[in-house]
């Protein structure tokens, strides 16, 4: 095995395995689609992290926190479904990246480069995806009833606000890594698809998370070989791989 | 006589500038089990939620001893929870209650062990309720609000949900502060009666001495048929 490839295969698994576990949350509270648009908000970021060149999360980053901020701000002054913010939020930030992005090398913004991945963004990607999944497991409980009633976790006395403010974080730093892997049009897919694959064939809390990172795992490694094998780019195919699994769950699933 | 467990006074919500509650004042003493009573749209659950601390209020809220609060509110449906793969004891798990005492109060609200591993979503809506019921109690509240808790079982359920509060109610020794529309309820289980109305009528006191005709009638703006229990 290459040197690149281990890197490549590296990052997937710590961006793939947290960010999915990190999905069963968004999915129990109905947040995935947010995720899509605010990898799109990431677009701009990871425009200007090409035409500089840096890496594409560290751009991606600060675009994503201020599409977080927005959509937080916006949702609190117009009272609008979430839904329609983040189509709004979503559209501006695809269309201020083709304002910028250089068409030639518009692919890598578009589905991510992780076979070009360095050293330096793979440390990053293991201390922040392990950053992400040990935070996500100790707030996991709390923000799971706060999904489930709000009023009520107050009463409980669960700080609210910290654990929004934590899981709001932890969803920030999850797309812009997502980016690296599959690139701003398809972060979504990262959170969402593993967990709903988890969903379907699990019965418990613990079943659901840890199936959903197994299988958020299982992609990225697929999907990075099935590229090095194919010659295609590998965040399309580590999507198609997490499709693979979620249609193969279908006719389990515990209902 | 018991103590004086809560004092309200001069209290005002507003919400999104119109004024929800306007001066409201009445005492809770310990071991009442207050139902707040009227029709939709009068602030009931507004008036809990400011209790709660949920809403802003202005005026006096003063709580005489530090209460260990207990919440059932009326959004927390099995809906909530219909589609999430979540355990009876997943559930308990969230605010880490320990095995033992999942299944000792599971029994108090009349649940059998056996259903700690069925899905919170796919129990009968009785049993959800009664579930919820015993989560609550979990924290070991010695305040109890419950927001309609009844609304998602047909009559007969809704009769076993407050026969148990009732149980509950003199064995843990709580005060409970009641949301309900249902005028049934209000004599066959409670202690004390605060009413509200849209119309700015209001009471406060032992039901039987308080509900009389002339009074629902301010606080429901119709006619209502007025049941005199005895018991």
């Amino acid at each position: 095995m290459t040197d690149q490839l281990t890197l490549s295969l590296i990052s997937g698994i710590f961006i793939a395995g947290s960010a999915a576990y990190l999905g069963t949350l968004m999915l129990s509270r109905k947040m995935v689609v947010v995720a899509g648009p605010l990898g799109h908000l990431a677009l701009p970021g990871a425009a200007l992290a090409l035409i500089y060149g840096f890496s594409l999360s560290l751009g991606a980053f600060p675009f994503v926190i201020l599409g977080i901020l927005l959509i937080w701000l916006l949702e609190m002054k117009t009272k609008l479904q979430m839904e329609a913010l983040t189509a709004i939020v979503f559209a501006t930030g695809v269309g201020i990246a083709f304002l910028f992005l250089p068409i030639d090398k518009a692919e890598a913004a578009l589905i991510g480069d992780i076979s070009k991945v360095n050293f330096y963004e793979t440390l990053a990607a293991v201390i922040l995806g392990t950053g992400v999944f040990i935070t996500v497991n100790r707030s996991y409980s709390q923000i799971m009833l706060i999904n489930i009633n709000e009023d009520i976790s107050k009463t409980e006395g669960i700080n609210v606000k910290l654990y929004n403010l934590i899981y709001l974080s932890s969803i920030a730093i999850i797309v812009a890594l997502g980016v690296d892997l599959v690139g701003g049009l398809m972060t979504v897919a990262l959170v969402a698809i593993p967990a709903a694959a988890a969903k379907n064939v699990s019965r418990t809390v613990a079943q659901y998370g840890l199936i959903s990172g197994v299988f958020g795992i299982v992609s990225a490694i697929i999907g990075i070989l099935l590229s090095t094998f194919t010659g295609f780019p590998a965040g399309p195919l580590v999507i198609l791989t997490s499709a693979v699994i979620f249609l193969i769950t279908v006719p389990l699933t515990k209902i | 006589m018991s103590d004086i467990l809560l004092e309200v006074k001069n209290f005002k919500v507003t919400l999104d500038q119109s004024p929800i509650l306007l001066d409201l004042n009445f005492s809770v003493y310990e071991g009442e089990f207050l139902t707040i009573l009227g029709p939709n749209g009068s602030g009931k659950t507004v008036l809990v939620k400011a209790l709660l601390g949920l809403l802003p209020y202005e005026g006096e809220l003063i709580w005489q001893k530090k209460p260990r609060i207990g919440y059932l509110p009326q959004g927390l449906n099995q809906m909530s929870v219909k589609d999430m793969p979540l355990t009876v004891k997943d559930f308990f798990t969230l605010k880490k209650v320990k095995y033992e005492k999942i299944i000792e109060y599971l029994s108090l609200v009349g649940l059998e062990g056996g259903v700690l591993n069925k899905r919170a979503g796919y129990l009968s809506g009785g049993e959800f309720q009664r579930m919820l019921v015993a989560w609550v109690l979990a924290s070991s509240p010695n305040i109890l609000f419950l927001d309609e808790p009844t609304t998602a079982v047909d009559i007969v359920g809704g009769d076993t949900i407050y026969s148990l509060l009732k149980d509950v109610w003199q064995s843990q020794k709580l005060t409970i502060f009641n949301v309900t529309h249902d005028l049934n309820i209000v004599y066959a289980h409670s202690t004390h009666v605060l009413c509200l109305s849209r119309f700015g009528h209001r009471c406060y006191g032992v039901p039987k001495e308080i509900l009389n005709p002339e009074m629902l009638r301010g606080i429901y703006g119709t006619d209502v048929k007025f049941y005199n229990h005895t018991h």
